[in-house]
């Protein structure tokens, strides 16, 4: 079984404790405006378009199908840019065994390892399978295993996941159903079960929220978040991320960003409201 | 002679300095009026060339550069040159120790090694609560920033876990001050995770203290142990080293053909006029300067025979690129295999060259390979085996990139492993890093937490200089007031204070 992976990295601090190798993997259920991200959404449909903006040439047809050559590549993501469905051409696939390969080449310098993405969920059969091979694996079994997910999957897909799990970090994207739909195209229902699921099985690690001003900060949307981190316990790690436009594409690059002052501000209101642990970016932007 | 009034004249009237600075300086310009250590006309002139360099340590070394004298003698017998008894409890230890540290010389004039104080300063610790070690340690602290304010000045804690540690880490993140600057002797088998823990977390506050590789360096030394002193330098207790000459590998690698000339002839011939020019020093040191006839030598504190001479090589990035640009690659130092094996290579002659020569009045008849870590003038050249700055993958692959030169360097190599400020929410990245490095080989762990231009914020990187231009160009309308007064203090800010970098984009927010 493989896995489309959009970019790994082997030193990430910001993807859950310690140090983290991360897999991005390609393809997103979600389709979300203020994306960072936007080309790891769609998966590739060997259009071609990408192929003449390629200066280096490390991107060509074989057979119908996108073919990429890494030594060329200089990293200029002229093909992202170029690319109408938000897709990636650069994509690695890479089996079970490939991705035990590379954590053992730095597993001293790990804590654990973190799929995100894309939405990690999405490819749950790869998930399921590379978590169970690392607990498995005598060697590897001390690392840690999360994920960073929308938290768009439902029970069974949980109940395959969890056992091998050992911490998630859930973004919610607004609590208001419409606005939820707004920001990401679906309905915020699994997402929010999803929650109150991670949070009794003792695998929630972090809720995440991206804090945009006037749709998710407002009173109405803080209410609801404190209310739902009452219901998982007042201890639960809320982390606020601010919204900022640069490398947004699309209408939200319009929109207005978070700045630090307002931040501090509805952390103060959640910390008021009782919640224990609200975390507020270190870099500002 | 006027040339030489003249320039004594500038300092003494030179208004930056302090009179103890000024007193300094004089001494050094009198010291260089001497004539230099008679040197043959090949060495002075590759000398003169700077391809190898005498650190600028003076014309008559009249004492070692590097003195690290066994404080427990003074401690367990007192002195009679000091006329000093013996210490009966924490504080006479401590004053002890104090006054101690004004008769150990260096080449900056002031010690560069203050003693593995946890282990001195246990045994007077029996019956000391915690709160008055820490307020006796606090103070001694100050004291030595105050007093000897020299970022130089090392202090070695470890490899034990024990209370004397556990609160130098505390009153060291508390006063986060330029002296002493701090090792940790870290042994994986018996320091353990919360010691190393907390040393981690010290350095996402203060960017001290370092981690020495402590089953390595022991390796290297003997029973009496070594220290880590000034800019990572390992060596032998009760020594220290008599000199540091190096070598510019890149001027080497100009002056070759090919890789095959580098190796050949001119990295043999350049490194026998570095041994030349370390000959003629410690001869000096040793048979005309009367140091080893100090109270130091007499009572005990170093050894006459423990004394190393340090073999110094930089700008090894820039030998290498200038190597591969000669036989027409095109990979560069610290990001392609095939140069970064090239490199390992040159630390392998280098050592090779470094045990074949026989040295007279050097610690174990053998100069110690090291990789210096630069002076302020080299510009353009990058220190020891480093990745030039700005260039560095992440910290992994960086790791990894330079593990197999550690093994070569024994008196001391070090990299500087910058973070972005992002780990400061998330400590345990630093302690995993630094068990990573140390597992793979490294000596001696250093890592940096600044602001870096590129930050990974969640999932994606951005250039904060890129977030600056989006910022200014969406804020143009209305930031013309605040502009002059921004620009200077991001520029102070930018100098001083690379820490609080984010905070400054979000003034420009405010506007």
């Amino acid at each position: 079984m493989q896995a489309i992976v959009s970019k790994t990295l082997l030193f990430s601090c910001v993807d859950g404790p310690g140090n983290r190798m991360v897999l991005f993997l390609q393809g997103c259920n979600f389709s979300c405006p203020t994306c960072h991200n936007p080309h790891t959404k769609r998966r590739c449909n060997d259009c071609g378009l990408c192929i003449p903006v390629c200066a280096p040439k490390a991107l060509s047809l074989v057979e119908g199908k996108i073919a990429f050559d890494a030594s060329l590549c200089t990293n200029c993501d002229d093909c992202l840019r170029i690319c109408p469905i938000s897709a990636n051409p650069m994509v690695s696939l890479m089996d079970v065994g490939q991705v035990l390969a590379l954590t053992r080449q730095n597993l001293p310098f790990l804590t654990g390892i973190t799929l995100s993405g894309g939405e990690a969920t999405a490819q749950l059969k790869f998930s399921v399978a590379l978590f169970t091979a690392i607990k498995e694996a005598r060697d590897l079994a001390h690392l840690t295993c999360f994920v960073d997910t929308n938290g768009h999957l439902g029970p069974v897909g949980w109940d395959k996941l969890l056992p091998v799990t050992d911490g998630v970090m859930l973004d919610i994207k607004a609590f208001d159903e419409g606005q939820h739909i707004y920001l990401t195209g679906r309905g915020n229902d699994k997402s929010l079960a999803s929650a109150e699921l991670l949070a009794a099985s003792g695998k929630l690690y972090e809720l995440r929220l991206l804090m945009i001003p006037g749709k998710t900060d407002t009173r109405r949307e803080l209410e609801a978040l404190v209310a739902l981190v009452k219901r998982l316990g007042a201890h639960t790690r809320v982390k606020l991320n601010a919204f900022h436009n640069h490398g947004v594409r699309g209408p939200a690059s319009a929109w207005e960003t978070m700045t630090k002052d307002r931040l501090e501000q509805i952390a103060t209101t959640l910390r008021a409201a009782g919640l224990s642990q609200v975390i507020t970016p270190v870099v500002w932007l | 002679m006027p040339d030489q009034l003249e320039m004594l004249r500038r300092i003494t009237d030179d208004p930056s300095l302090s009179s103890a600075q000024k007193a300094r300086a004089l001494s050094l310009a009198a010291e260089n009026m001497l004539p230099y250590p008679a040197l043959d006309a090949e060495t002075a002139k590759a000398l003169d060339a700077r391809v190898i360099c005498d650190m600028f340590e003076g014309h008559a070394p009249y004492k070692p550069r590097y003195v690290l004298p066994d404080y427990a003698v003074v401690l367990t017998k007192g002195s009679d040159w000091l006329e000093l008894p013996v210490p009966q409890d924490l504080d006479e230890a401590l004053n002890t120790l104090m006054i101690a540290y004004h008769h150990v010389p260096s080449v900056t004039g002031m010690p560069v090694y203050i003693g593995k104080l946890d282990d001195l300063l246990l045994p007077f610790c029996t019956g000391v609560s915690d709160d008055d070690i820490y307020r006796k340690i606090k103070l001694f602290w100050r004291y030595i920033d105050r007093v000897l304010p020299d970022a130089f000045l090392h202090a070695n804690i470890g490899p034990t876990d024990n209370r004397v540690a556990r609160t130098i880490l505390r009153v060291d993140a508390e006063l986060k001050q330029i002296a002493p600057n701090l090792t940790l002797l870290y042994d994986p088998a018996t320091s353990g995770d919360a010691l190393l823990s907390q040393a981690t977390g010290n350095i996402v506050e203060c960017s001290k203290p370092h981690v020495a590789n402590h089953p390595l360096h022991a390796a290297t030394f003997d029973a009496r142990g070594y220290g880590i002193v000034s800019c990572y330098n390992a060596l032998p207790i009760a020594g220290g080293a008599s000199t540091l000459t190096r070598i510019n590998l890149k001027e080497v690698a100009l002056r070759a053909r090919d890789t095959r000339h580098f190796f050949t002839e001119v990295l043999p011939h350049y490194a026998d006029l570095a041994f030349r020019l370390m000959r003629a020093r410690i001869d000096y040191l040793f048979n005309h300067s009367g140091f080893f006839d100090s109270f130091l030598v007499t009572e005990g504190w170093i050894e006459r025979d423990r004394f190393t001479a340090m073999y110094g090589i930089f700008a090894m990035a820039e030998a290498v690129d200038v190597l591969q640009a000669k036989a027409g690659q095109t990979g560069r130092y610290g990001h392609d295999a095939a140069a970064n094996a090239l490199g390992h290579r040159i630390s392998r002659a280098l050592s090779d060259l470094v045990q074949a020569q026989p040295m007279e009045n050097v610690w174990r008849g053998r100069a110690m390979l090291h990789a210096q870590a630069g002076l302020s003038t080299d510009t353009g050249l990058t220190p020891g085996v480093r990745i030039p700055y700005g260039t560095e993958p992440d910290p992994v692959a960086h790791v990894q990139a330079l593990a197999p030169h550690h093994a070569y360097y024994p008196s001391g190599i070090s990299e500087i492993l910058t973070l972005d400020e992002t780990i400061k929410a998330n400590p345990l990245a630093v302690f995993q890093l630094c068990k990573g490095a140390l597992a793979s080989g490294f000596r001696e762990f250093t890592a940096n937490v600044a602001s870096n231009d590129l930050v990974r914020v969640t999932g994606y990187m951005i250039r904060l200089s890129d977030v600056a231009k989006h910022n200014a160009q969406k804020g143009s309308r209305t930031n013309t007031t605040g502009l002059g007064a921004e620009a200077a203090a991001k520029t102070a800010i930018l100098q001083h204070q690379p820490r609080v970098m984010g905070q400054e984009f979000v003034a420009g927010h405010r506007q």
